[in-house]
């Protein structure tokens, strides 16, 4: 059913590419041509092992993502990377793999530190992002989760390789969580779907509503395997008919009935979670603290809008490149070492400085709240203190860690 | 009919304007991001007189050497537009390159050097003939633009890089690049030359550079009561003629920063609008003038009291402003 995203099992798209900066830069890349020769550019080698699921039989999606959903945000940041490099004397490169759904992870991830990739970026559902991180071969490597939002991946199963560039399911759910008690909509009818990831989400909504003090007022399942799309103006009526409530929220990650929620349900309530108003690192109408220039940017390359996936797949491509430049080095281990320590900091057009979270390798960050076409407001709320920063607000913070093997150091 | 109608109207706006510039004989300009406008303040009354319809997207404004031209950055007509300032019409749109934002004009009045954020360049057009008279390559999302006083540099920032690219003039080349603080939004050179000042909006510090080694020498950093630490975005610098301050908006933190150009500590934090982006000196240096993004308008701030003694509304998000002496 999945359609492979790329021909081949590896590509390096990039070294083509590379090849005509270095060629083409040399003449007019000022000072990397006026200082030193294009003999002593250091090369800087980044993995892309993405994964996708194979969505269920049943569901209707109107938007099939699109084959290069991920890497054409990785694609994008190589080629920032490198504009910045050719002052620097430095290039990168993206070895990019696609595993089938039921394919050989490990193998790929062997193949990709075999080239010697240091930095892996993992685009994959959080059970082969865990497999991975385990991996001896992965000892020397940094791990870069791109799209697990699987909380036990920064608790009990963290890793001292591995860091999450994807926000949590915990910081998802509390950036939604802030706007809707900042709303004084405190009631929510949590709807839940029948998939393992569902009951995740459906956790950490009520993590949030115990720490901001919203209540779960009435609580379901969705079980129904009819077709949803013949059987909603029927079903969900019947369905949603609860308790008083301000916001049904939502748990259905692959979007299996979600979406035929709003303007069906009993009461005129409005719907967020998975769908409806939904947390998320990106919109396609999000502009503000340039972001209008990414989103151009991206477009020019990929002639389509930028996906959540792809930011997070830009963003992960990106922290290895802004360590580079802030250290002014190649060498992995002192790149590894600064991305880990509290002097990094990078922008990514969400307003405030993203950051990594020494307790369980989380990097900090703003969350959209966007609509269908708009974006309604973006986490973390005015008033959601923290001594900190603001953005520890969302998720974990340090003294609820379930992070063990990583090191005790404060920020 | 609307035409007519629209010329009556401003022939008495321009009527009204000369009138007061006779008096006050300092007029600011600023440009309105989302509305495609300029707002035209008389700085004697401090009220809107005119509002003048631009290009799209209007944000760098700069005015011609002889101040009878404004030069506008029309981002999304991917132009930059020459207003003349007596009729307070178009005359010409100058090459700019795609998407220019911010720009600086020689200190000869000749030429413009103009970030082009879409495509990593810096256009410089000369600005008598309207004709490009070279580009370079430089980093990610070129943003702000200085030219030294005495012409030999010009400075253009990038904010994804996190660069000052050094071009010389008149070898037309970067010849060397000084790493700052993440996203650098603008810069200017101090009046003799010998230091420039950057602002970096995420990594909420101003770097002052010295201008023979290109060396980051120090680093200003800021603090509010009150206002968390990332929340402070420092963009728009002014530096005043005399070596006495630098004013540096600090963006969300709705704040200008006082700085001692001397001694590089903060001496004040003034409170104006929400999201306070450029800023602006009178010739006199006696006001200082900031646009306010998301609260969309101008505070006035009296720079020997360092007070803030009005604020104007313009229109939506205004960006650039120009004060004309």
């Amino acid at each position: 059913m999945t359609k492979p995203r790329l021909p081949g099992l590896l590509r390096s798209a990039s070294l083509a590419a590379l090849a005509a900066v270095l060629l083409a830069g040399t003449p007019d890349a000022g000072a990397a041509a006026q200082t030193a020769g294009a003999d002593s550019i250091s090369e800087i080698r980044i993995g892309l092992l993405s994964q996708t699921p194979e969505p269920p039989p049943s569901v209707a999606n109107p938007d099939e993502p699109a084959a290069d959903d991920g890497l054409a945000g990785a694609t994008l940041a190589i080629a920032d990377n490198n504009t910045t490099g050719k002052f620097l004397k430095q290039a990168f490169l993206l070895d990019s793999v696609e595993v089938p759904p039921d394919g050989d992870a490990a193998a790929a991830l062997r193949e990709l530190a075999g080239r010697g990739d240091r930095f892996v970026i993992v685009d994959a559902p959080g059970t082969t992002v865990e497999a991975l991180s385990k991996l001896p071969e992965a000892r020397n490597l940094l791990l870069l989760n791109a799209n697990a939002p699987d909380d036990a991946l920064r608790g009990g199963a963290c890793a001292a390789n591995l860091v999450h560039v994807a926000p949590s399911r915990a910081m998802l759910a509390d950036a939604l969580g802030q706007y809707l008690v900042k709303k004084r909509w405190p009631r929510w009818f949590l709807v839940t779907g029948r998939r393992p990831e569902d009951k995740l989400y459906a956790d950490a909504i009520r993590r949030t509503a115990k720490r901001f003090g919203a209540q779960i007022v009435a609580e379901k399942e969705w079980t129904a395997d009819s077709d949803v799309n013949r059987t909603a103006e029927s079903e969900i009526p019947v369905f949603t008919q609860a308790k008083a409530y301000d916001v049904l929220i939502v748990a259905d990650e692959v979007g299996e009935f979600g979406d035929y929620l709003s303007y069906r349900t009993a009461d005129p309530r409005p719907v967020a979670g998975t769908q409806g108003l939904v947390p998320t690192v990106w919109h396609r109408t999000h502009e503000q603290w340039g972001a209008a220039q990414l989103q151009s940017r991206f477009k020019a390359a990929a002639k389509r809008p930028m996906t959540a996936r792809d930011h997070n797949d830009w963003t992960a491509v990106r922290v290895v490149g802004e360590a580079a430049a802030r250290t002014r080095s190649a060498d992995p281990d002192r790149l590894i070492a600064f991305i880990q320590s509290p002097d990094f900091t990078m922008s990514a057009f969400r307003g405030a400085p993203l950051s990594l979270r020494p307790w369980d390798g989380q990097l900090r960050q703003p969350v959209l709240l966007a609509a269908d076409r708009s974006v309604v407001s973006v986490s973390p709320q005015e008033g959601f203190l923290h001594p900190r920063t603001e953005l520890d607000s969302l998720g974990y913070d340090q003294p609820e860690t379930l992070c063990k093997t990583r090191g005790k150091t404060t920020p | 009919m609307t035409a007519a109608r629209f010329t009556g109207i401003s022939l008495a706006a321009l009527a009204t304007a000369l009138l007061a510039s006779a008096a006050s004989a300092q007029t600011i300009y600023v440009s309105n991001e989302k509305d495609n406008t300029l707002s035209v303040i008389d700085g004697k009354t401090m009220a809107v007189t005119d509002t003048i319809k631009v290009g799209k997207r209007p944000r760098g404004i700069t005015l011609s050497k002889d101040s009878t031209q404004l030069f506008i950055c029309a981002s999304d007509d991917h132009a930059v537009q020459v207003l003349d300032l007596a009729s307070r019409k178009i005359v010409h749109n100058l090459p700019s390159g795609e998407d220019p934002e911010q720009f600086a004009l020689s200190p000869d009045g000749k030429s413009l050097i103009i970030a082009n954020e879409d495509s990593n360049i810096v256009t410089v057009v000369d600005v008598s003939s309207r004709k490009v008279a070279f580009q370079v390559d430089v980093g990610v999302e070129p943003e702000g633009m200085d030219v030294s006083p005495d012409g030999r540099w010009g400075v253009n920032t990038s904010e994804t890089t996190s660069m000052v690219h050094w071009i010389d003039m008149e070898k037309r080349q970067v010849v060397d690049n000084t790493l700052v603080g993440p996203r650098p939004r603008y810069a200017q050179f101090t009046k003799d030359g010998s230091q420039l000042w950057v602002s970096s909006e995420i990594g909420g510090t101003v770097s002052v550079i010295d201008t023979a080694t290109r060396k980051v020498t120090k680093v200003v950093d800021f603090h509010i009561k009150g206002v968390a630490k990332d929340r402070i975005q420092p963009v728009g610098v002014k530096l005043t003629d005399d070596g006495r301050y630098a004013f540096v908006a600090l963006g969300p933190a709705n704040h200008v920063a006082v700085v001692d150009a001397k001694t590089f500590e903060v001496k004040d934090y003034l409170l104006v609008g929400r999201r306070v982006w450029q800023l602006a000196l009178t010739p006199d240096q006696k006001t200082l003038y900031t646009t306010n993004g998301v609260s969309g308008d101008v505070s006035v701030i009296d720079v020997d009291a360092l007070k803030v003694t009005k604020t104007v509304k313009v229109g939506r998000y205004p960006w650039g402003v120009a004060v004309k002496g």
